[in-house]
């Protein structure tokens, strides 16, 4: 059953890592990513970074994302919780926590939900800079990485 | 219990306006300068193209808002769609720039 969270708060990873496999002894491998607030970006310092969603749409695009996931790979769980608000560099902004038998499943899932997290769940990220507020540009790198999970069609089948 | 043909909204005669809810996030709500807003769409809008193209019309703030609509992304009842989508019966349609979540 997957967990999906948005919310002003902090998140604990190891805790909800802990959480996952609490009472369990089938799960294998277990896979946490956290996005941290960073204090430069392309040269320049940031004093800070505000997050704004769409709330109603977050959720549901990454549940969609995280279903598409329990598809592709045998997963025992999956917890997803993205921030919002103002945060400060060295804040934690978003974790993904994936479990499964085997690692291979647990390190793609992860990777796959952050590619997707990064350019199709509806949050953008405005930069405090020396005083003066950014919002950032999607970067090409992200959309690379997101497109190489797209599955080719059904064309398979006819060849 | 609802009666289908009682109201005369649902049978898409194409005449009345057509109320809609449109959201701007992030810059496009800065530029716009509102977050929300209901709004009678006039009749002959299809696409959501051509709802970027009217509100463009709409002021200096949606010309500045809209000025390269190839940038701005859209969403109908929360589902991300294409300009070329059809508006259908939509109840909310939202305006941003490429998503930096993450």
């Amino acid at each position: 059953m997957a967990t999906i969270k948005l919310q002003r708060e902090d998140f604990d990873a190891a805790a909800e890592a802990a959480r996952m496999t609490r009472g369990r002894t089938d799960i294998g491998a277990v896979v946490t990513f956290t996005g941290i607030c960073r204090d430069h970006e392309a040269g320049h310092g940031v004093s800070a970074l505000t997050l704004e969603h769409y709330p109603g749409m977050a959720e549901e695009e990454i549940a969609r994302h995280v279903a598409e996931a329990e598809q592709r790979w045998p997963l025992d769980g999956v917890t997803v919780i993205h921030r919002y608000g103002r945060m400060a560099p060295g804040d934690n902004i978003v974790l993904v926590v994936t479990a499964a038998a085997h690692r291979a499943a647990a390190f793609a899932a992860a990777e796959f939900l952050m590619d997707y997290l990064k350019t199709r769940a509806p949050f953008w990220k405005q930069e405090e800079r020396a005083g003066a507020t950014a919002w950032v540009d999607a970067k090409a790198a992200d959309d690379a990485a997101a497109e190489r999970w797209e599955q080719p069609g059904k064309r398979d089948a006819a060849e | 219990m609802r009666e289908s043909g009682a109201c005369p909204d649902s049978a898409g005669t194409g005449h009345a306006l057509v109320s809609v809810t449109l959201r701007y996030f992030a810059w496009v709500r800065e530029r716009v300068g509102k977050t929300e807003e209901v709004v009678d769409l006039p009749p002959g809008l299809r696409t959501v193209g051509d709802v970027v193209t009217w509100l463009a019309g709409r002021g200096e703030e949606y010309a500045h808002a809209f000025e390269n609509p190839k940038v701005v992304r859209a969403a109908i009842d929360r589902t991300h769609v294409r300009p070329d989508a059809t508006i259908g019966q939509a109840r909310e349609i939202a305006f941003f720039p490429p998503m930096t979540g993450g």
